[in-house]
């Protein structure tokens, strides 16, 4: 009891050790001093508030951020010290972007609950006293025996005990979790699989011991104790025995399955994992122009505290008669009055710091974001996929990627397997017709009959129908649609061979099952313990005794088979680098040979080899493998030890060669991408030999390039010198391009020791083809690139669990939507459906996002410099007693009412260039390279730009109002908040002003919300000085702003510093595009009569998925035939953009890629395959 | 696998998800630009003249009094020891100065824009509410209380209220003849109407009970204007127009209108003596005084920034226009040929 207490209050630390011991059906050893573990229960909380600590918790999160806790820390300055402005003027904003922020978290996290509460509540069935008891889903403990029916979820990880079959196994599919969606095989340990009803799990007495909870999906280390008559026997438990929670149970009625881990620590909960956090360029440059800010404002505040303290020091300015000073002003000291004086000018000027930036990029990007899903271009038809953006933080990057790395399996490719060819007994074969032929043998030279297959062919046939893990599901899908594929009646007769569909998680192996039924060897089914083929028709049973299952290490996988007559045999296949040094017999040397030939044409290659044991053998071998199974420690590691003990003294049999697919416009997609001047690297663990062929079929290496290598290297000093060789020739040889080959073992090495000579050699190659890559390889390739000095944006492209580590490690990560899972999907930042829609995220939404933020940012530094400069400079005009220019209101809503909405319009809508253009330029995808709109440079020009506006608003304004006379018909005089009112309605309209000329794209919404915020200012205006205000001290603005209307003068002033304010900068932008035009503005502003001549070629090959199809070809055309503009007619067709303003002609004959060397590389032959 | 594959992620074909919306695409191009500066241009050298001409028709007469100079006519009254001086400006008008005249004193130098100055008042006592009769605000320190009794308008800006005082002759046949001023509209018809009120109680002076004048007052509140006893308290036109702060150091502000009589036409040629009430110090604080009478248009006094500024920036537009017409034939695009 009292330890219990102790325990209760968190004096004792719960106990923990390796291992984790669950009572099965909770009942525990009635010997007394056991104290049962405590376990999480099975409540799933995803969502981060609850609703007492919402306000505290997000609060604290919001105010992290360093721009929020610079305008509290500005908040509280104001509250404690006398300043200019109220503490409302201030707070109010920060109130205003606090909210909307926690608002939209609020919202997001109140989704969360509810799908929590639903996962929560969902019934279960649990076996608790002896029966059935439907509970809710979070009710479930450790230790409890719960039911699931055919097609529910589990609700928590469970072992296995029993399922309605006899052998105890069940059909799963992980698609939830891991995007596999082929069957696959669970089972359970003989002694508990009997236990088949309620009654008699009730007399199981049984204890699981198993490892700590770990986020491995794939991993699961235990063993089960089941008492039975007094006897205790121990039975190893791995993953095949764990069904986890999120997956579903197939084609098995019911299952019963004790929980062993729940709640928050399932695997499931286990992965959901935190968002990488990748912060864009674009965010970076923000935040250093931010402290730049914040050093103007010191500076100024500074400059303004001496300057106030200098101009003091005259008497006469020190105390006039008028202004005499108070008590509490002559008694406090100097260096406390200096402090005070120093953060009341900071207050007065913070606002120059953008208080809604942050909260206005975060809207842009949220709510911009959508249109990637949206776009009708990434989506899908085939596989009724859409785009999917899992960041939008990154949205922008998008636009400033510099380096590709792209896996080549399911990404390039279909990953959609064809059988072609294979080599027995060092023969080559081929697939005809469903028939096995040796090579060279025409077709119509055999006849159908004489298929006898000899004795070598048919073991190879057995031998890749046998060793697989191929699942076979009899009923179909009841969603069965058109095509007729489902009669009913096959259902009855499970074994008819025409109704069989196969799922594997390997496509190689699904590709060759299928074609070995096709040639007559066709695996009709496994139930667990026995494989069935029919050769010829004639079914034949293998006991199957042993699986040892693929991993990535070794590369191969095996099964150990009893066959009819009673021999066992050992079936390995896997990578010809596994197998063949493993092999002892059989035609080595030739099939080494042949595995070369089938990847040099790009075929994927395996190897197949068996081995027969003697009796001894095996008892030795099972020996080994039962002791591996059942060890709780080193469990892998034994079983490597094993696997090696096993996997030996091979008989080849042969290879297989197998055809993955190109994708769909791989070439055109590369070849924009290049365009673009970004370069592409494929890295792949396929051989080198089918890397090369695969890389010259889809146009990343072409014929005319120089292809160098830098394979097989062994030691540091041959690398090294081989590097030194390359970089050499690469030096000699200018007009050629090259591409460069290395190996992952080569790579190792060069990355090792050398890793700037490698380095070197790499970016003047124009394309790389990394082959043989490990996983981690891949993510190490990517970081090198991102950490070297230039510091280039990456981008990772990949459909594999292999490809997560790149994905997260690259700037940018993209998971293709393939065959190989959802885990890439998963960890990416954006998810695509095909390789080929890289070419419009990158080339048109990257380039939009990426100027539309550019611009945002840009121009809210510029807004808030116009803001905020008058101010200081009617310092001078005021003895620098910190008099505000501009009433309080004006101070509060600038930002958050008159200036936010059109600059968060334009930087959702603006489109510089049609997007065609863009899509069939992809040159213009370099004027936006290295973050050039976000350079020094520019910013300097923007604020720049913000100081000359802000000064013309204010010495046109004191040229007014300073020679003093009145501006009114009536004789009388304005004050100083009429001044200001000047000034600042003349800024809200100037800043609404430059935006507009900024703008290239004018839909509605942007007319609304422009011409609206002007309006609304004008209305606000009239409103908030036509009243006296309750509770205001003071009415400084009372009819201040009608009494300003009412002056000639005073709207004369507005139109002329308006114009002159922005006659410069227009000035500026016409004599920049007639002067030094950049590429991008080329393809704006071609005029549109000179849509004549030529028809157009490239119309041919405008079709309706606007992608860049036979752009190349047409950018040949276009140079040597000259301009082709009518084809934008033709290919805008789809688009709406008809406004006869609108002269983005895409093509005119201006040569772009004149200095591009990738163009040389276009053979004649390349164009017209186009 | 089924091969049969929904269309329900389909997005929608819709303008505003394919961001094709309608959009007015306007191109800052030579074409459009040139003729529109060139009209714009045209246009602001048109108004420019306009505005140069109205502006020049205005009559303006200004003289400084302030009297540092010894041989100035105010010199002696400038020594602040001298109470109740009195001195007089003698001018001679050549033509008719048209009216409606009105009549300015100017202050340079001094700043009324001074924060900590501008704050020293109470909103809620210039709006009539009695509580703060007694209770002044703390901004009003140190002009809070005198003596311990709370001063009525309490703060620097009312307490510094001008109190130079004006009187203008006409010398016609030897005798001088008072031109009548008005003191009426001369600040804004809100502030006497509505932002500022008396407090409630007849006689005004009944009202301020409890209350005494700003420091530097010769007379209450209730007795700034003799004349008109509506005229007086709060709502006070020289009062007003003295609270409404100036935006720079060196302001005008309106005194008088002469809008009456046979002067409402405007001030007849011959000789005039402004007779002034030198009362308020500024040689502390290096400040100017000064009277200024003018005539107005429909956009105020004379101005000579606008119609410069339009005339600048006009012809700058056209000749800017010409240079980009210059540019835009020698080079245009450079692939154009």
């Amino acid at each position: 009891m009292l330890r219990w207490t102790r325990q209760q209050l968190g004096f004792d630390p719960p106990h923990q050790s390796d291992t984790r011991t669950v009572y099965v059906a909770n009942r525990f050893p009635q010997h007394g001093h056991y104290i049962p573990q405590r376990f999480a229960d099975n409540r799933i909380i995803s969502s981060k508030y609850t609703v007492w600590n919402f306000v505290p918790k997000n609060l604290f999160e919001q105010f992290r951020r360093i721009a929020n806790f610079y305008f509290i820390i500005i908040f509280l300055v104001q509250l404690m010290i006398d300043t200019p402005t109220s503490p409302v003027t201030s707070g109010l904003p920060l109130f205003f972007v606090i909210t909307v922020t926690a608002i939209k978290q609020g919202y997001e996290d109140w989704l969360r609950h509810k799908a929590d509460n639903e996962v929560n509540g969902a019934p279960v069935f649990v076996v608790r006293s002896g029966s059935l008891v439907q509970t809710r889903s979070k009710n479930i403990r450790v230790g409890d025996i719960v039911r699931v029916a055919k097609d529910e979820t589990f609700p928590a990880d469970l072992v296995l005990l029993s399922s309605d079959r006899l052998e105890g196994t069940c059909h799963i599919t992980t698609a939830s979790l891991d995007g596999e969606t082929n069957l696959k095989t669970h089972f359970s340990v003989a002694e508990t699989s009997v236990c088949q009803s309620v009654s008699r799990l009730e007399a199981l007495q049984a204890v699981v011991e198993c490892q700590q909870p770990d986020p491995d999906l794939y991993r699961f280390v235990g063993r089960i104790t089941v008492t039975q008559q007094g006897e205790e026997i121990v039975r190893p438990l791995g993953p095949e025995n764990l069904l986890l929670r999120g997956a579903r149970l197939k084609n098995t009625k019911e299952i019963f399955g004790v929980a062993v881990y729940t709640g928050m620590e399932s695997k499931m909960a286990l992965n959901y994992k935190c968002k990488s956090q990748k912060r864009s360029a674009v965010e970076k440059s923000m935040n250093s122009f931010l402290i730049i800010y914040l050093c103007i404002l010191l500076f100024e505040a500074v400059l303004s505290t001496i300057l106030k303290y200098a101009w003091q020091a005259e008497t006469q300015w020190d105390e006039p008669f008028y202004n005499q000073k108070t008590e509490q002003e002559k008694n406090s000291s100097p260096i406390l009055k200096f402090i005070s004086d120093f953060l009341a000018f900071s207050v007065l000027y913070n606002y120059i710091i953008p208080i809604s930036l942050y909260v206005t990029v975060e809207m842009q990007k949220f709510l911009g974001s959508f249109f990637i899903g949206w776009d009708l271009d990434l989506y899908h038809e085939e596989s009724d996929q859409k785009a999917q953006v899992n960041t939008s933080d990154l949205n922008e990057e998008l636009g400033q990627v510099e380096y590709v790395f792209t896996d080549k399996t399911g990404t390039l490719t279909e990953n959609e397997m064809h059988f072609r060819e294979c080599s027995i007994n060092g023969v080559k074969y081929q697939e005809l017709n469903g028939k096995l032929v040796p090579e060279g043998m025409m077709d119509d030279s055999l006849d159908s009959s004489n298929a006898a297959l000899t004795g070598e062919e048919l073991l190879f046939l057995k031998a890749v129908s046998l060793c697989h893990t191929v699942q076979i599901s009899y009923d179909q899908p009841d969603s069965v649609g058109g095509g007729g594929a489902g009669d009913p009646f096959s259902h009855t007769n499970g074994f008819s061979a025409n109704y069989m569909e196969y799922y594997a998680s390997s496509p190689d192996e699904k590709a060759l099952v299928e074609a070995t039924k096709r040639m007559g060897v066709a695996f009709t089914g496994s139930n667990g313990e026995t494989m069935e083929i029919k050769t010829f028709g004639k079914s034949e049973k293998y006991k199957l005794l042993h699986v040892l299952e693929f991993d990535a290490n070794r590369r191969r996988m095996s099964v150990i088979l009893e066959s009819p007559s009673g021999g066992k045999v050992l079936f390995t296949k896997g990578a010809e680098s596994a197998v063949l040094p493993f092999s002892t017999k059989g035609e080595i040397e030739k099939t080494r040979l042949h595995v070369d030939e089938f990847a040099l044409k790009g075929l994927r290659t395996l190897v197949v080899a068996c081995r027969h044991f003697s009796a001894e053998e095996y008892t030795e071998v099972e020996r080994q493998l039962n002791a591996a199974r059942t060890a709780l420690q080193q469990r892998e590691e034994r079983l490597q030890e094993a696997f090696a003990f096993i996997e030996r003294d091979l008989q080849l049999l042969g290879a297989t060669g197998v055809e993955d697919r190109l994708q769909d416009k791989v070439q055109e997609t590369i070849e924009a991408l290049r365009l673009a001047g970004i370069k592409v690297w494929v890295l792949t663990g396929d051989k080198h030999e089918t890397a090369v062929s695969v890389s010259l079929s889809c146009g990343h290496f072409h014929r005319t390039m120089n292809i160098l290598e830098l394979l097989q290297q062994h030691t540091d000093n041959e690398c090294a010198e081989q590097l030194r060789l390359l970089a050499r020739r690469i030096k000699e040889d200018h007009v050629i391009q090259h591409g460069l080959v290395v190996d992952g073992a080569s790579l190792s090495l060069a990355l090792r020791e050398h890793e700037k000579l490698f380095m070197d050699v790499c970016k003047n190659c124009s394309a790389v083809l990394c082959c043989r890559m490990a996983p981690l390889q891949k993510a190490k390739v990517v970081h090198l690139f991102k950490t070297s000095p230039e510091k280039p944006i990456t981008l990772a492209i990949g459909d594999g669990a292999n490809d997560v580590s790149m994905i997260q490690e690259a700037h940018v990560g993209i998971g293709i939507m393939g065959k190989e899972g959802r885990q890439a999907v998963r960890n990416s930042d954006y998810a695509i459906a095909r390789f080929k829609f890289l070419s419009k995220l990158l080339l048109v939404h990257g380039h939009f996002y990426y100027i539309r933020i550019a611009h945002l940012v840009q121009y809210f530094f510029y807004k808030n410099v116009c803001f905020i400069t008058p101010q200081f400079l009617y310092q001078f005009f005021c003895l620098f007693s910190q008099q505000t220019l501009y009433d309080g209101a004006y101070l509060t809503l600038y930002n958050i009412f008159f200036t936010s909405l059109p600059i968060l319009v334009y930087s959702l809508f603006e489109q510089l260039v049609h997007p065609h253009v863009l899509q069939t330029k992809p040159a213009l995808y370099r004027d936006i390279s290295g973050n050039s709109l976000l350079s020094f440079r520019t910013f300097l020009y923007w604020t720049l730009l913000g100081f000359c506006h802000a000064f013309i608003f204010f010495f046109g304004s004191y040229a007014l109002m300073g020679e003093d006379t009145s501006l009114m018909g009536n004789g009388q005089m304005f004050g100083n908040w009429t001044f200001g009112t000047l000034v600042y309605t003349v800024m809200v309209i100037t800043v609404t002003l430059q935006l507009a000329m900024e703008t290239h794209y004018w839909t509605w919404m942007n007319h609304f919300v422009t011409w609206g915020s002007i309006a609304f200012y004008f209305i606000f205006s009239l409103f908030y000085g036509g009243i006296i205000w309750p509770f205001v001290q003071t009415q400084d603005m009372y009819f201040v702003f009608v009494q300003l209307l009412s002056s000639g003068s005073a709207w004369f002033t507005i139109i002329i510093i308006i114009v002159t304010c922005l006659f410069p900068d227009m000035l500026k932008k016409v004599l920049y595009r007639h002067l030094h035009p950049t590429r991008t503005q080329k393809s704006q502003s071609l005029p549109a009569q000179q849509a004549q001549g030529l028809s157009c070629v490239e119309s041919l090959c405008c079709y309706q998925h606007g992608q860049s199809g036979c752009s190349r070809l047409a950018q040949l055309l276009e140079q040597m035939t000259g301009p082709c503009p009518a084809g934008a007619d033709h290919c805008g067709a789809a688009n709406h953009s008809s406004s006869s303003s609108n002269n983005r002609s895409w093509s005119n004959a201006e040569n772009f890629y004149s200095n591009d060397r990738s163009i040389l590389t276009l053979s004649p032959i390349e164009a017209s395959h186009c | 696998m089924s091969k049969e594959v929904g269309t329900e992620n389909r997005p929608d074909n819709t303008a505003f998800t394919q961001q094709r919306l309608p959009a007015w695409q306007p191109m800052l191009s030579a074409g459009i630009v040139i003729p529109g500066f060139v009209l714009i241009g045209l246009a602001f050298i048109g108004i420019g003249v306009a505005l140069f001409v109205t502006s020049r028709n205005i009559q303006v007469l200004e003289r400084d009094y302030t009297g540092v100079e010894k041989d100035s006519f105010c010199y002696g009254c400038s020594d602040l020891k001298v109470k109740n001086c009195k001195c007089n400006l003698n001018f001679t008008l050549d033509k008719l100065f048209e009216g409606p005249v009105f009549f300015y004193y100017g202050l340079s130098n001094y700043f009324q824009n001074y924060r900590q100055y501008g704050n020293s008042k109470d909103a809620n006592q210039l709006s009539g509410d009695k509580e703060y009769f007694l209770e002044p605000d703390e901004s009003c320190a140190p002009y809070e209380r005198d003596g311990g009794v709370p001063i009525a308008p309490c703060g620097a800006l009312p307490n510094s209220m001008f109190n130079d005082t004006f009187k203008l002759y006409q010398m016609v046949n030897g005798t001088r003849v008072e031109v009548p001023f008005d003191g009426k509209g001369i600040s804004w018809w809100t502030d006497y109407n509505i932002k500022y009120r008396n407090p409630p109680g007849t006689p005004l002076k009944k009202a301020f009970e409890g209350t005494t004048k700003p420091p530097f007052w010769p007379r209450p509140a209730y007795e700034l204007d003799t004349t008109d006893p509506s005229n007086n308290g709060f709502i006070n036109q020289d009062f007003l127009v003295w609270m409404r702060r100036a935006a720079l150091p060196d302001f005008r502000k309106l005194y008088r209108r002469i809008t009456e009589g046979e002067y409402a036409k405007g001030l007849p040629a011959g000789k005039y003596t402004l007779v002034i009430g030198y009362n308020y110090p500024v040689r502390a604080f290096n400040g100017k005084k000064k009277v200024v009478f003018s005539n107005v248009s429909w956009m105020g006094g004379k101005n000579k920034f606008l119609g410069i500024a339009y005339l600048v920036i006009g012809s700058m537009c056209v000749v800017m226009s010409i240079v980009m017409l210059i540019v835009y034939a020698k080079f245009k695009f450079p692939d154009e040929e």
